[in-house]
């Protein structure tokens, strides 16, 4: 335990935010500015058919017609949406035969993050889908994983290869409709990756997506679309990070979720964008739309996040209980600290009966940071049985943070169970002081209790994932004890 | 809205008395807040789930407050009331013909604010009237506000305590038309005081009826305040108040709130703790039929350190009823050591029956205990099994179960011929939902 520590403390002391540099490679962008002709620009690089550019059309136009929401717990000046880049690629050999032909400095890039591009490193077992900036490098394990038929490659080579599955589901959970940023997502994304399980297939290994923004300017939208046929089962993660820069950066993500009847489907985030420097200056503006539609009967789907990045995060994973008998689950654990704000929680929604979700949100606040939980319960008139359990904690460092909670509960139906707590408290200073009393210094005193508030969350994440999240708690606190 | 409809208001308001100096500002300012916020649609958060646009129709009659004798309020006086004082708004205006006095002037001071603001008092007025707007910016508080020329002024002198009590009844005659009432109270409560007032609202006839009253509260040092709404308002009538508490000095305020019918009712009750080790309670009970509405919003507002506060809102939702809860509470950066709880419990009975809740934390200082929880579910199987396998019939193992859910709140309730009044009313409605049931 004491190595542990001092390695955490290792690690705070060294580090504010390790993920901050920035690769010199060349990219490819798009003029700055958003209009019909960028739209279509961007389906032309692509190659995309003639309905995929309809789509993205119909989703500019409707986004014009919208406006930006405001009902969120954040505050941020305007965003000048024809200031932002919003297409920039990695210049490099067009379609790459194998990883070698990847450009050396982006391969490097990836290292540095800590990622396996090489697939001799067979012993992390992750099949990793690497996109930087717009579009997606590399994926690696595609063809042992295409022997169980599991498609896992970039959004932009599924609209070439499998166009029949990508215009079944893209869009059927998230519409293009739903809100001021996925409209926006819509009419822009870039790439993304899409994942396909086919009916009673268990995926061998993880699935994981590392986003990073790298060129200045730019937006990054990706949309990440996962089916999982009824019987199926995948893991998933996805990680990010972003040099450190001066302005704000925007990233409008959408994540689509299905699952079939029985299948199963566990998606794990660790989001640690680069949340602006001490003054609040830069970081990433991160408003994303995820969602998971349990289709059949018997279905599960579970999110999981760890949110220590960002300097905005504005982000509900949701989950449409339609299938009798199906399970939403929500994990989360969200660290503000220096200026971060974070307006972040769930939405499940139960429509079948017998649908079961469960909540755990753990909130942290530190420095000048706002962090606040908005979540929705709804049980309809016809699901029968429905149980809910939710709970959020908040643990606040210091006093000029702030910690908000605003669930909404709606019931219709009079068998339904929903049951909700909260709390907010500082760390107790008797634990505080029976670590001292130990010979545990308080700032390690510290680490460990927020790791154990954090453990319930924690222990949801894949093995990795879980140690480098534990990791990235501590130094996400740096300095916001004493 | 339409412009014909704010004329009429407006023509009604600039008829009121209390046409000069401070109270003529006053309400021309809030009237001119009602213009500008009009009435709060289904997008304004705070009225999510409750609608009040369909309220504000040509028809509605702002009632002449003399239609109504001693004998039609007998029916619904509050226990004791012999040996209390009762203050009676007819259509929203105070009928001192109706209203006894029962204190002593040097105990109790009862007069129409009007008077209150341009006399001894006026310092006071000004310090307290329309504290409650900074709390609920919506133009139907605006729309109070601008008919306090009409309103009440009340204050419990310094080092009084005394067993009698203060009962307020608000009625509604709708016997003659829709009828819109807009009570205002200011209530003041000095230094070192112990009081106990009611407030109950009932309509007469079955017509219809909307009732917009503010009622705003002001508790000075060492005082212990007692306060309870029954609401009770008839199967037409809808109902928005506001109980605004100000604590003003290290004291105690106690708020029971009792809805029982109506057809859209909105509770709206503040508690704000200006000073340190300030205590205060908020309980709630709505037992709900038919297709009513009720929305309880509370907000503590946490302002000093080491104060406390503690809340419970329970609600029983038959037929096609809807029980709504929104809870804040507000610690703000200064107010280290608070400790707050809060707690909404809901049971849903009837098919079509639903439980909307929205408990909500908003805390800025690290060293402070705060809580919330809420729960929406059925009664305990186990527990009815329990009694029906002791010979209980299904409805009155029903009954039994639901009084004993009621209880918690109407135990709070302090004065004991009031505590009693209530459990009644609690229980006929528990045993007229049995005869219906069978």
């Amino acid at each position: 335990m004491y190595e542990e520590n001092d390695d955490i403390l290792q690690q705070v002391t060294t580090s504010e935010y390790k993920y901050g540099f920035v690769t010199q490679i060349e990219s490819d962008d798009a003029p700055k500015g958003l209009s019909e002709d960028i739209v279509r620009f961007i389906s032309g690089k692509k190659n995309e058919p003639e309905w995929l550019l309809e789509w993205r059309l119909k989703a500019y136009r409707h986004w014009l017609t919208m406006e930006e929401p405001t009902w969120p717990n954040v505050d941020y000046p305007p965003i000048n949406y024809q200031d932002i880049i919003y297409y920039s690629a990695p210049k490099q050999k067009l379609a790459p035969n194998s990883l070698d032909e990847i450009d050396p400095e982006l391969r490097r890039t990836f290292e540095k993050l800590g990622i396996s591009l090489q697939e001799q490193k067979r012993l992390t077992g992750v099949a990793v889908d690497a996109v930087i900036d717009s579009v997606s490098v590399a994926t690696t394990f595609k063809d042992e994983l295409a022997k169980q038929g599991i498609i896992f490659c970039s959004m932009s080579e599924a609209v070439q290869e499998h166009p029949e599955l990508i215009r079944k589901y893209i869009g059927s959970v998230v519409p293009t409709t739903d809100n001021y940023f996925t409209a926006l997502n819509s009419a822009v994304f870039s790439d993304g990756s899409f994942c396909y399980i086919p009916a009673g297939v268990r995926c061998p290994m993880e699935l994981s997506t590392y986003f990073r923004i790298n060129a200045a300017n730019t937006g990054q939208f990706e949309r990440t679309l996962i089916v999982a046929e009824a019987g199926s089962y995948v893991s998933y993660l996805e990680g990010c990070t972003a040099p450190m820069r001066d302005e704000n950066q925007l990233h409008a993500a959408v994540v689509e979720i299905f699952a079939g009847e029985k299948a199963e489907v566990k998606y794990s985030t660790v989001q640690n964008w680069y949340p602006g420097d001490k003054e609040g200056k830069g970081g990433i503006y991160n408003f994303v739309t995820k969602r998971g539609l349990c289709q059949g009967d018997h279905s599960k789907i579970s999110w999981t996040q760890v949110e220590t990045g960002s300097s905005i995060t504005w982000k509900y994973p949701s989950v449409i209980l339609k299938g009798d008998h199906s399970i939403g689950e929500f994990y989360s654990v969200a660290v503000t600290n220096n200026f971060q704000q974070a307006d972040t929680g769930t939405k499940m929604i139960h429509l079948g009966s017998h649908t079961r979700s469960r909540i755990v949100s753990k909130g942290i606040s530190a420095g000048r940071s706002n962090n606040s939980y908005r979540g929705l319960v709804q049980v309809a008139r016809k699901a029968d049985h429905a149980r809910n359990f939710s709970q959020c904690d908040s643990l606040l460092l210091g006093d000029k943070c702030g910690a908000h909670t605003f669930p909404y509960i709606e019931v219709k139906n009079p068998t339904g169970i929903v049951e909700h707590e909260a709390t907010t408290s500082k760390i107790g200073e008797d634990q505080i002081f029976y670590c001292n009393q130990r010979g545990v210094d308080t700032e390690s005193a510290v680490a460990l209790i927020i790791n154990g508030f954090a453990k319930e969350v924690m222990n949801q994440l894949p093995m990795e994932f879980a140690v480098e999240a534990q990791k990235l708690l501590a130094i996400s606190l740096e300095g916001s004890v004493g | 809205m339409s412009q014909t409809i704010i004329d009429k208001i407006t023509e009604q308001q600039s008829n009121l008395p209390g046409r000069e100096g401070f109270l003529a500002e006053f309400t021309d300012r809030s009237m001119a807040e009602f213009r500008r916020l009009g009435i709060p649609a289904v997008k304004h958060e705070e009225w999510r789930y409750t609608r009040v646009s369909g309220l504000f129709r040509l028809e509605m009659g702002f009632g002449t407050g003399t239609s109504v004798t001693a004998a039609d309020i007998d029916a619904h006086r509050l226990p004791d009331h012999e040996e209390a004082t009762e203050l009676v708004f007819i259509d929203g205006r105070f009928a001192p013909a109706l209203s006894n006095i029962r204190h002593n002037e040097k105990e109790l001071v009862v007069m129409p604010l009007s008077d209150a603001a341009t006399g001894e008092h006026a310092d006071k007025i000004r310090a307290h009237l329309g504290h409650s707007a900074a709390y609920h910016p919506d133009g139907i508080q605006a729309l109070n506000a601008a008919f306090a020329g009409i309103g009440l002024f009340v204050m419990v002198r310094k080092g009084f305590a005394t067993e009698k009590p203060i009962y307020i009844y608000c009625i509604a005659d709708s016997r003659t038309g829709y009828v819109f009432a807009q009570p205002r109270t200011l209530f003041l409560v000095e230094a070192a005081t112990q009081v106990m007032v009611a407030e109950h609202y009932v309509t007469l006839g079955s017509g219809e009826s909307f009732t917009n009253e503010v009622f705003e509260l002001c508790a000075e040092q060492d005082a212990v305040v007692e306060y309870v709404k029954i609401q009770d308002e008839g199967p037409m009538a809808s109902h928005v108040g506001t109980t605004h508490v100000r604590q003003t000095g290290r004291c105690l305020t106690n708020a029971v709130t009792i809805s029982l019918s109506g057809r859209m009712v909105r509770n709206n009750l503040n508690m704000v703790m200006e000073v340190e080790h300030g205590e205060s309670h908020m309980h709630g009970l709505s037992l709900l039929n038919g297709e009513t509405l009720v929305d309880n919003h509370t907000i503590v507002d946490n302002m000093q350190p080491h104060c406390q506060s503690n809340e419970l809102y329970k609600a029983v939702l038959d037929e096609a009823s809807t029980g709504v809860f929104n809870g804040k509470i507000f610690v703000r950066k200064d107010a280290q050591k608070t400790n707050a709880y809060q707690s909404n419990k809901n049971i849903l009975i009837g098919e079509k029956a639903s439980a909307n809740t929205k408990p909500q934390l908003e805390i800025f200082a690290d060293d402070v205990k705060c809580s919330h929880g809420c729960t929406v579910g059925r009664l305990d199987e186990e527990a009815m099994f329990y009694l029906r396998a002791r010979g209980l019939g299904e409805a009155s193992a029903r009954a039994l179960l639901l009084h004993a859910f009621a209880a918690d709140i109407l135990d709070r309730i302090g004065h004991e011929p009031l505590r009693r009044y209530v459990d009644r009313l609690v229980s006929q409605r528990l045993a007229y939902d049995i005869h219906n049931g069978q």
